[in-house]
């Protein structure tokens, strides 16, 4: 065992890069739980968005591209959910388990000529002096710009959320539905525009998988983050911030487990192996012991009814 | 008189086999203080669903401040002037008061601003109200100040308030009545809906009735008698059948000082209800849906436990027990409710007769389910009850609401029961049906079973019971002999107007 292998400035960089897919992912699906939706799509729409932004990155040779493709990919799945849950009424928790296994299915077919094929690098981008900063340059300044837009993300949901009326009427929305209606809002509109935004973040996280963490496409390569970015929501009492912080605390012990498996530890590699899942749900859960709640329309159809 | 604020002409809304609203006109002036009485389905509440821009007429026109009025949303509504408070709270838990008031507004100030405006009014009108508490932590007449505020920032010209009191407490009431003079003061005009006469009769300077979806009167409430009223929204032709003084047998079900809180948020507690029923005695309880309905026929059946000491089934104490454990000993229950509590929608009727069946029919032998037994005895309630189906394996939701409705009774009916408990039997069910489901209900009391029948229906409790007694906000008046009996009184028990001053704690 060689614990001086782990060298704690890589580990915290890579932690920022390994939270990403799940950062994104979470943050689109709280949008949608926040309007009362509960989409158990988002592994399918990751998936789908990883192939679709690998596919467009590698054709077009710009990874940007690659991100805008898998946005519009992962949205474009989304509708579909929103046509079976909003329109035809149907069961979220079916409509979403079906997402999920759809997207699965159909990314295998689109990137059956992807498999091996190298992607354009995506370029960090350049703080100039800032980066040369002992430590701190290399922890937080050599990075991607989908990596910052992450952050952004979170604070921009965060204060849509608190300090818009947009964000009020999204909270009414998901809060009920029915007495939404009576004052005049589009729920099946409103909550239709918040499920393709969880769509497309969902579909962006995934292209971070397949552009930027692995750099090529496998099939299935998102390995259930869309779960994990699901339950992180909820032990995350729906809060932006705290989704934040639960996607850089699991995305740390997986690095940190990763570098333990290297240096030899002498703890059997399937403790390591779940060690990420466990300690991000037990922190979680201690606290979500306020008494904050889930929306209280979540998951429950709306049907306007006069 | 004045020029009206807003006049209605000739408004219509047809739903299918009902209309709603059938050519109905009226008038409010600024000021006044207008009143909507009705029973439950005589088209009230459509009637302010189109002047607020939820529904859409399919005939007829309004006109508001002397220009043509048609709100295609309520946003328009609201930006002409239009606000209401709703019978069931338009509110969000999770929010504070002052994000409920910006939800109903078009053009709401910041939020520091809106606070203070809160304040403000609250404090104009006597309503206080802290803008920053969450609205789920709030009482109901708390709630209920809520959603007048939000309409008060908007001056509204015209307030329309769906029965506002049916959640308050008498002290909460009075606040309330202060508060819409002071604005009815100001210039503002109100609708009021309710049915409660008495507080038409206090607060209201005019009032239209209706029935079946007509205008069947106008009158103004301070010279009109209750009565008066009362035969309006009820219908003259109340026709009271004799009933023979005869001698009931023994106390079958006894209900000793029950209390219940309420199951959910929005049910209603039981407070204090005492009932004595014999066999051989129809008991009809009135009153309007909401005041405790469900929740007593819940407490009854088993759904919900009593406290002990509180329900006595021929003298046993049965408040602990489950429904099947009751169903065992003669109760039996038919909610209100067809599709989802009294019959499984999805199931055929043969599974439906199984559901309650079982145990007292002998469908079931240690633990196995006798099938064609069942299918035997679905089809013993098709034939007897005449219920409209190809056949017993017909799905519950493939039947129309009146078929449905003489299968799940009919079910009960043929189990027999010692006592049988029924809510709404007849809703929706056609004429013809409603008195077959009635005579049933005689026949078993003739033949010594007792019954307890809840219903809105004043003419079927009328037609059919030998005692009666209303509900009202989830207490139970004295039973009165339906002999003699005068619609003024029905009218006075089914407001509550007595009762009341002892009732609240």
């Amino acid at each position: 065992m060689d614990l001086s292998a782990i060298n704690p400035v890589l580990l915290l960089a890579a932690l920022l890069a390994a939270a990403t897919p799940i950062l994104l992912a979470a943050t689109g699906e709280l949008i949608a739980e926040k309007a009362g939706v509960l989409n158990l799509g988002v592994e399918g729409m990751m998936i789908t968005g990883a192939i679709c932004g690998f596919a467009t990155a590698v054709e077009t040779g710009s990874p940007l591209l690659g991100f805008a493709a898998a946005a519009v990919g992962g949205a474009a799945l989304s509708l579909l959910f929103a046509f079976l849950t909003q329109v035809a009424l149907a069961n979220q928790v079916a409509s979403g388990l079906a997402l999920t296994l759809f997207g699965l299915g159909l990314s295998a077919l689109l990137g059956q000529s992807y498999v091996g094929v190298k992607p354009p690098r995506m370029e960090d981008v350049n703080f100039g002096p800032l980066a040369d900063i002992p430590l701190i340059g290399r922890i937080f300044f050599q990075h991607d710009l989908v990596l910052y837009l992450g952050v952004v993300l979170v604070a921009s949901v965060w204060a849509f959320l608190k300090y818009t009326r947009s964000g009020l009427i999204l909270k009414a929305v998901g809060e009920n539905h029915d007495a939404a209606h009576a004052l005049g809002y589009k729920v099946v509109r409103i909550r239709t525009l918040a499920i393709m935004f969880g769509g497309a973040c969902a579909g962006a996280g995934g292209a971070y998988i397949s552009l930027v963490r692995v750099p090529q496409w496998t099939e299935g390569m998102t390995a259930g983050v869309g779960w994990i970015a699901l339950a992180l929501v909820v032990f995350a009492s729906w809060k932006p911030w705290r989704v934040l912080l639960g996607a850089y605390l699991f995305g740390g012990i997986t690095q940190l487990q990763l570098n333990l498996q290297g240096a030899g530890v002498a703890i059997p590699v399937e403790y390591l192996a779940m060690s990420p899942y466990i300690i991000t749900i037990v922190v979680l859960v201690l606290l979500s012991a306020d008494k904050a709640q889930a929306p209280a329309s979540l998951g429950r159809t709306f049907h306007a009814s006069q | 008189m004045t020029t009206p604020l807003i006049r209605l002409d000739g408004l219509t809304k047809a739903y299918p086999g009902v209309r709603a609203n059938d050519d109905v006109s009226l008038e409010i002036a600024p000021s006044e203080i207008h009143a909507l009485l009705g029973e439950n389905g005589a088209g009230k509440s459509t009637l302010v669903k189109m002047i607020y821009g939820l529904v859409k007429p399919d005939s007829g026109n309004m006109t508001l401040a002397g220009a043509a009025y048609d709100p295609q949303e309520p946003r328009a509504a609201r930006a002409a002037g239009v606000a209401m408070v709703f019978q069931h709270f338009s509110l969000f838990d999770a929010l504070s008061v002052a994000e409920n008031v910006a939800l109903g507004m078009e053009d709401p100030p910041a939020m520091r601003d809106l606070s203070q405006r809160i304040k403000d009014v609250s404090e104009t009108y006597g309503l206080p109200l802290n803008p920053s508490r969450r609205v789920g932590d709030l009482s109901a007449g708390e709630r209920q100040r809520v959603e007048i505020i939000r309409c008060l920032l908007q001056d509204p010209k015209l307030l329309i308030m769906d029965e506002p009191t049916s959640v308050l407490t008498p002290q909460e009431v009075e606040i309330l009545f202060q508060t819409l003079r002071k604005l009815s003061a100001e210039g503002t005009a109100i609708l009021y809906i309710s049915h409660k006469l008495e507080e038409i009769r206090t607060l209201c300077n005019s009032a239209t009735i209706l029935r079946g979806g007509k205008v069947v009167g106008k009158c103004n409430p301070r010279d009109a008698t209750a009565r008066e009223m009362a035969e309006l929204m009820v219908g003259k032709g109340l026709s009271v059948p004799a009933r023979s003084g005869k001698s009931h047998g023994l106390v079958a079900l006894e209900l000793e000082r029950l209390s219940m809180p309420a199951p959910s948020n929005f049910g209603m507690p039981l407070r204090d209800i005492s009932l004595q029923v014999r066999s051989g005695e129809v008991m009809g309880i009135g009153g309007v849906a909401g005041n405790g309905q469900d929740e007593l026929l819940q407490a009854l059946s088993g759904e919900t436990r009593a406290p002990g000491k509180r329900i006595w089934l021929f003298g046993e104490d049965i408040g602990a027990r489950g429904p099947r454990s009751r169903r065992a000993k003669g109760l039996l229950c038919a909610p209100e409710e067809r599709l989802g509590h009294a019959a499984a929608p999805n199931m055929t009727l043969t599974e439906n007769a199984m559901l309650t069946g079982s145990l007292r029919r002998g469908l079931e032998r240690n633990g196995f389910l006798d099938w064609r037994a069942a299918r035997n005895f679905a089809e013993e309630i098709i034939a007897r009850f005449d219920v409209r189906t190809p056949g017993p394996n017909n799905a519950a939701r493939a039947l129309s609401g009146g078929n449905l409705q003489k299968f799940v009774v009919g079910r009960e009916v043929l189990q027999d029961p010692k006592v049988l408990v029924v809510n709404q039997p007849t809703w929706g069910v056609d004429a013809a049906a409603a008195a077959a489901i009635r005579q049933a209900l005689l026949d078993l009391a003739a033949a010594g079973g007792t019954v307890i029948v809840i219903s809105q229906d004043l003419d079927e409790l009328m037609e059919i019971s030998d005692r009666f007694a209303a509900l009202n906000e989830g207490r139970l008046s004295d039973p009165r002999d339906t002999a003699g009996l005068t619609i003024e009184e029905i009218g006075l028990m089914l407001g509550g107007a007595h009762g009341m001053e002892v009732a609240h704690v």
